[in-house]
């Protein structure tokens, strides 16, 4: 698998555009029948329509810039997209939040987030909340330029908990879903972060990692793929880390495109379909987040925001019309990708959904 | 019915099917299935792991499937699965190999 340099969007391949995903989902597979329809699935399981169960959580993607363009990204995030989140637009985000003492949890996201030139501004104002701020960051942005070396110093000021990304513990199925290098960059940026404090006992500086399997599978248990991934880590590299969240790869965007041309999208949506559990629908992330994208525009989830599925049309749409009431009541839009975040323990941007 | 193959991947997923001629002993064997492949004193990894030597040594292709797919999922590399395999040869090699003691013993007997 090697990585390109740019977008889909920038190839102006038919998988950049979401209403194309979302036709590839629906269409019938080769023996002529369909994938059981999501929303039917739940609708059998008491779940339908699926409502929040309270909003604790604010995911705001400030933009779809990145510097890297790793192969299974749903935001089809690289160097050349141009979308960010203006600072206006930050500014009603903390708006909203302020009204809203119910969310407790930041989630900030991208792309590589802090590419967007307000980031540390925002990460500032939020931290004056004295809610919990999480940042995403995919670790070879440290070193990517000068100027993102004291990221893990500025982390730590603002006391962020920081999430970040490595499908492997070792150097070759790493740098083929993430690009060439990318691993030896992670483990220097996770060894800069440890410096700071970051996954080391007694500090409180959280440092969680994320695996995403490297090609068309399922990930294995959190456990247990844990307690590899730590041992492997320290005897290795010695770096140590908190918790690892398995994320399950959504049939969308990049991995989509990756799936339909390594042939493997029907295979990949039968074990997500025979996976479904219906324990791990009840504990969707959609229920307790709401997805703030770079123009201000309300989602779901980050993977809604990617196929263009806003929120349902009864309730505030944009994030300067935020109204936590309302969109509490909403009903979630659900489409075929859904399966994704069902199937076995669940998946959610914290990883599995059944504790 | 129209059979390209003995093997046919979809039916795979059918294995679950076999209960339907005799219920009581497919459950039996499904619900052990099970509960050798849970974490015991040995991980999930590594009974999969086993799993994938013992499939090329029976060169099952449903097996190999199954299994390779199952220690992706489970964090095997690709160098363990490997290496996996090679016990498999190793075994099924060495049991070739083995009997040309047989063999020679037998060369002793016949020969002056
Ligand atoms: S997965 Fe993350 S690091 Fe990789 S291209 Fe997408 S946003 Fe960037
Ligand atoms: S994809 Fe989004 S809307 Fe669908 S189940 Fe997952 S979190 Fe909910």
């Amino acid at each position: 698998m090697a990585a390109s340099v740019k977008s889909l969007q920038g190839l102006q391949h038919q998988f950049g555009n979401p209403a194309y995903q979302l036709e590839v989902l629906q269409q019938p597979i080769q023996n002529g029948t369909h994938f059981p329809d999501f929303a039917e699935k739940l609708l059998a399981h008491g779940l339908y329509p699926l409502k929040p169960t309270g909003t604790t959580i604010l995911q705001v993607n400030l933009g779809k810039m990145c510097n890297q363009v790793c192969r299974h990204c749903h935001v089809d995030a690289g160097p050349d997209r141009k979308e960010m989140m203006s600072r206006e637009t930050m500014q009603l985000c903390l708006d909203a939040l302020l009204l809203a003492p119910q969310i407790t949890t930041i989630d900030i996201t991208g792309g590589a987030p802090e590419m967007n030139q307000h980031f540390r501004w925002f990460v500032e104002e939020l931290s004056k909340l004295n809610r919990q701020v999480i940042v995403r960051c995919n670790l070879t942005i440290i070193l990517a330029n000068k100027k993102y070396h004291d990221l893990p110093q500025f982390f730590k000021t603002h006391n962020a908990q920081v999430v970040s990304s490595l499908p492997y513990f070792s150097a070759s199925r790493t740098d083929a879903q993430r690009g060439e290098g990318v691993f030896e960059k992670s483990v220097k940026a996770l060894q800069m972060l440890n410096k700071a404090g970051y996954g080391m006992a007694g500090t409180g500086l959280t440092l969680d990692l994320v695996y995403n399997p490297s090609g068309a599978f399922l990930p294995g248990s959190q456990k247990s793929l844990e307690g590899e991934f730590k041992r492997r880590l320290r005897s290795s590299y010695g770096i140590e880390f908190n918790n690892l969240y398995c994320i399950t790869n959504l049939p969308i965007s990049r991995y989509l495109d990756y799936l339909v041309e390594s042939g493997n999208f029907e295979s990949y949506m039968e074990k997500l379909v025979t996976a479904f559990n219906p324990a791990a629908a009840a504990n969707a992330m959609c229920r307790n987040t709401i997805s703030v994208g770079w123009d201000g525009y309300l989602y779901d989830c980050d993977f809604n925001q990617m196929l263009a599925l806003n929120v349902e049309h009864s309730v505030s749409q944009h994030i300067r019309d935020f109204d936590l009431t309302s969109l509490d009541n909403r009903s979630i839009v659900l489409n075929q990708h859904c399966y994704g975040c069902t199937a076995g323990s669940g998946s959610s941007c914290g990883g599995e959904t059944l504790k | 019915m129209e059979k390209s193959s003995y093997y046919n991947p979809a039916d795979l997923s059918k294995f679950g099917n076999i209960t339907e001629l005799q219920p009581e002993l497919g459950k039996k064997f499904f619900d052990y299935y099970g509960e050798v492949f849970k974490e015991g004193a040995l991980t999930e990894r590594e009974k999969a792991l086993i799993a994938l030597a013992v499939s090329h040594a029976v060169q099952c292709p449903y097996c190999i499937d199954a299994y390779t797919s199952d220690c992706l999922q489970k964090g095997a590399n690709e160098n363990q699965m490997m290496e996996a395999v090679h016990v498999a040869a190793a075994i099924k090699g060495g049991a070739a190999l083995v009997h040309g003691v047989q063999m020679m013993n037998k060369i002793k007997e016949l020969t002056m």
